[in-house]
């Protein structure tokens, strides 16, 4: 084997690694692009600051509010009201019902999507039970909140936005520490 | 090949090899190689095939008769994944093991003990895959395309087999990539000029580099089904975080240029074998070459026209519309030249020609296909019905696999110095050739009527459509049959083959004698 050719298998190996590294970074640069973008529906993970936006009065917005539980997940889930028009620039609060009819405890977490998809970059939360997991004890019930405002920004052409919530248990991954009715679990 | 004596110390042509299956064990021939790559390709073309005829089975009429459909989903799981990985890709390998360092004047492969590796661990990869489907809960059931979270949250227990049997085949193709590539690099005879090389060398050359990029993609994809399923990491979970689309974004960046490797070897043989029956040289040869190299790099560029119905933006279904649309004018430019090149030629129509013409004529009907469901608006009529069985089965079975029929009754000769029965052949390609349209026409009726892929039972208004499909169907899995005839008893005896073979073949695998000695080329060869 001359020297030649040990160079070129060595760059076709390098190739291979490369490209196995490549599938991998392909997972943040998805979500690097769909936050760019806004495409896909997705909203920002990290809360807002309550800016003085100001409020445009000559617009009207209406909020659609979907939420449903994973078919895994046994909560009952769902939004006080399913719609409300808003300004842009109106803060506003908006309250979710989770019930847990089982006698388990269950932890939930809350995954966003908002359509049409470039809305999303224009839907900014200032609180939401989505940040977090959710704990809720088996029989309770409770309201979550979100806080939230449209950006007075929003292109002309959205006189809608449908915000959807998926709600999952994720149970098996919660991490206790992170919450004070921790002893709560293992009864 | 040289027969097997029993005579340690056989020296015709200077082959010191063990015998019995030590001799297949530890070959480092890449003729011998290259016949265990074809035998095995053909041996998993029969498992796929027979898991076919269970899927036809099973669609002879509406309504539950023989599996159930969670054995029915196993069956169009495994039938996908054996056929690709199993059928149609190991034996471009074995073609190019066989023909690549004959046709550049080569002694072997460069990496010959790679070599031996890249093949043995195949059988190990789907035994792996096949011993799924004896254990509990069954073998991987959500497609060869293995969505999550179908894949991942509602998948069976034995889904880290799934995963192991793939890491195996991608090594083994990756290994077999990089041999080609070394080999066409380093070890051309002097004077085997780029432009002068044949066109299968170069679409093989650059079906290497393909494989090179993606298969270490499809590794990533199925290791993060792996450690999603088993290891609590959340890459396609949304309650994590993460987003069951992104999968199809892994492995469409895979899957599209992983199309690509199944055809570009064809179109490499069917400019081999047109020619010689059209005695006439390749029409734009230059051409083909550029046209092959533009495919591959638009192949990358194109994945999304798989997913159009996950609701992407407007402007990214638009762009994968046109450049998947691209993609039909440096195919279109092969088609032409094919065209070109017969064009008042003196043409012949042994069985080879005949299955050339096949694939010229059929794989232009899936190419057409293919182009409809680029069209958005259109693709979410199209889009997982049985218009998209039809069309893929168009350019892989009258496609890639009718390519390959052809090349093994091209090269058989070659192979073992007797010409194949003409005869029998010619009924395997008439068998073949109306089978496979009555098996997958009517597909694209049913399909645009709307009959949904993948599903074990279908609306009465199809019933007559899928009989005749399953009895297509039937009749072509029979056919193939013929041709596992006709190789042994060419394999056996017949009319010895001259060097050249046929009237019109040029290249250097023609000037060796037939069958080719064990070790051809140990000189270089004057290239002119």
């Amino acid at each position: 084997m001359n020297a030649k050719q040990s160079t070129l298998i060595g760059k076709l190996s390098l190739l291979v690694v490369a490209m196995f590294a490549f599938g991998y970074a392909l997972v943040p640069l998805y979500d690097v692009f769909c936050d760019i973008t806004g495409i896909n529906g997705k909203t920002a993970a990290e809360p807002v600051s309550a800016e003085e936006a100001i409020v445009d009065t000559s617009r009207e917005i209406t909020i659609e509010f979907i939420a449903r539980p994973n078919q895994q997940m046994p909560w009952i889930f769902k939004p006080e009201v399913r719609r409300m028009t808003v300004h842009p620039g109106e803060i506003h609060v908006m309250n979710y019902l989770a019930e847990n009819p089982t006698i388990r405890s269950i932890v939930g977490q809350a995954v966003p999507s908002v359509s049409p998809g470039r809305a999303a970059l224009f839907f900014h939360k200032i609180e939401c039970f989505c940040f977090t997991q959710q704990y809720l004890a088996g029989g309770k019930d409770m309201l979550m909140p979100l806080q939230f405002y449209v950006d007075p920004a929003l292109p002309a052409q959205y006189s809608t936005i449908t915000l959807s919530y998926t709600l999952y248990d994720v149970t098996a991954q919660w991490q206790p520490d992170e919450h004070d009715n921790a002893s709560e679990f293992g009864e | 090949m040289s027969t097997v004596t029993t005579a340690d110390h056989h020296d015709e042509h200077h082959d010191h090899k063990p015998t019995g299956i030590k001799r297949w064990l530890f070959t480092t021939n890449h003729k011998d190689i290259g016949s265990m790559y074809l035998i095995f390709a053909l041996v998993m073309f029969f498992i796929g095939g027979a898991m076919a005829m269970v899927i036809r089975l099973e669609l002879f009429q509406p309504g539950l008769q023989f599996v159930d459909p969670q054995f029915f989903n196993q069956m169009t799981t495994v039938h996908g994944l054996i056929m690709v990985f199993g059928a149609v890709m190991p034996a471009f390998t074995g073609l190019a093991n066989w023909m690549i360092p004959m046709m550049i004047g080569a002694p072997d492969m460069a990496l010959p003990r790679m070599n031996n590796w890249s093949f043995w661990i195949l059988p190990f990869a789907f035994l792996i895959l096949l011993i799924t489907l004896f254990m509990p809960g069954g073998g991987p059931d959500f497609g060869w395309t293995f969505y999550a979270p179908l894949s991942t949250t509602y998948s069976n227990d034995t889904t880290a087999l799934f995963v192991f049997s793939v890491h195996i085949m991608g090594i083994s193709s990756i290994m077999g990539a990089i041999n080609v590539i070394v080999t066409i690099v380093n070890m051309r005879a002097p004077g085997m000029t780029w432009m002068k090389m044949p066109l299968f060398v170069w679409t093989w050359l650059i079906t290497a580099f393909l494989l090179i990029m993606v298969m270490p993609v499809l590794a990533g994809v199925v290791t993060m089904v792996l450690t999603d399923k088993y290891f609590a990491t959340s890459f396609f979970d949304a309650a994590g975080g993460g987003d069951p689309v992104l999968f199809q974004h892994i492995f469409w960046f895979f899957g599209h240029p992983e199309v690509y490797i199944m055809i570009l070897p064809a179109f490499g043989i069917v400019s081999a074998i047109v020619p010689t029956f059209a005695r006439k040289k390749l029409f734009g040869y230059a051409s083909m070459v550029y046209a092959t190299a533009s495919i591959a790099i638009l192949s990358f560029l194109v994945w999304a026209h798989h997913m159009f119905t996950t609701g992407m933006p407007v402007f990214a279904t638009l762009f994968f519309m046109y450049t998947t649309m691209l993609i039909a004018v440096p195919t279109g430019v092969k088609v032409f030249n094919w065209v070109a090149t017969m064009w008042r030629g003196a043409m012949t129509f042994e069985v080879p020609m005949m299955f050339a013409l096949a694939f010229i004529v059929l794989f232009t009907i899936g190419g057409l296909s293919g182009v409809m469901l680029a069209i958005t608006p259109a693709d979410f009529q199209y889009h997982d019905t049985y218009f998209v069985v039809a069309h893929f089965h168009y350019v892989l079975v009258s496609g890639a696999v009718f390519s390959i029929v052809a090349a093994a009754y091209y090269w058989l000769p070659k192979w073992t110095g007797h010409m194949y029965d003409e005869k029998l052949g010619q009924l395997h390609f008439w068998c073949s050739l109306i089978s496979v349209n009555l098996l997958f026409f009517p597909m694209h009726f049913v399909g645009l009527a709307g009959m949904p892929r993948r599903i074990p039972d279908y609306a009465l208004q199809f019933a007559d459509f899928n009989a005749f499909i399953s009895v297509g169907g039937f009749l072509f899995g029979l056919s193939q049959l013929i041709f596992v005839w006709v190789i042994i008893k060419c394999a056996r005896g017949g009319e010895k083959a001259t060097a050249q073979v046929w009237e019109g073949a040029e290249g250097l695998e023609w000037e060796v004698p037939s069958p080719a000695p064990y070790h051809t080329f140990g000189t270089p060869p004057q290239i002119k």
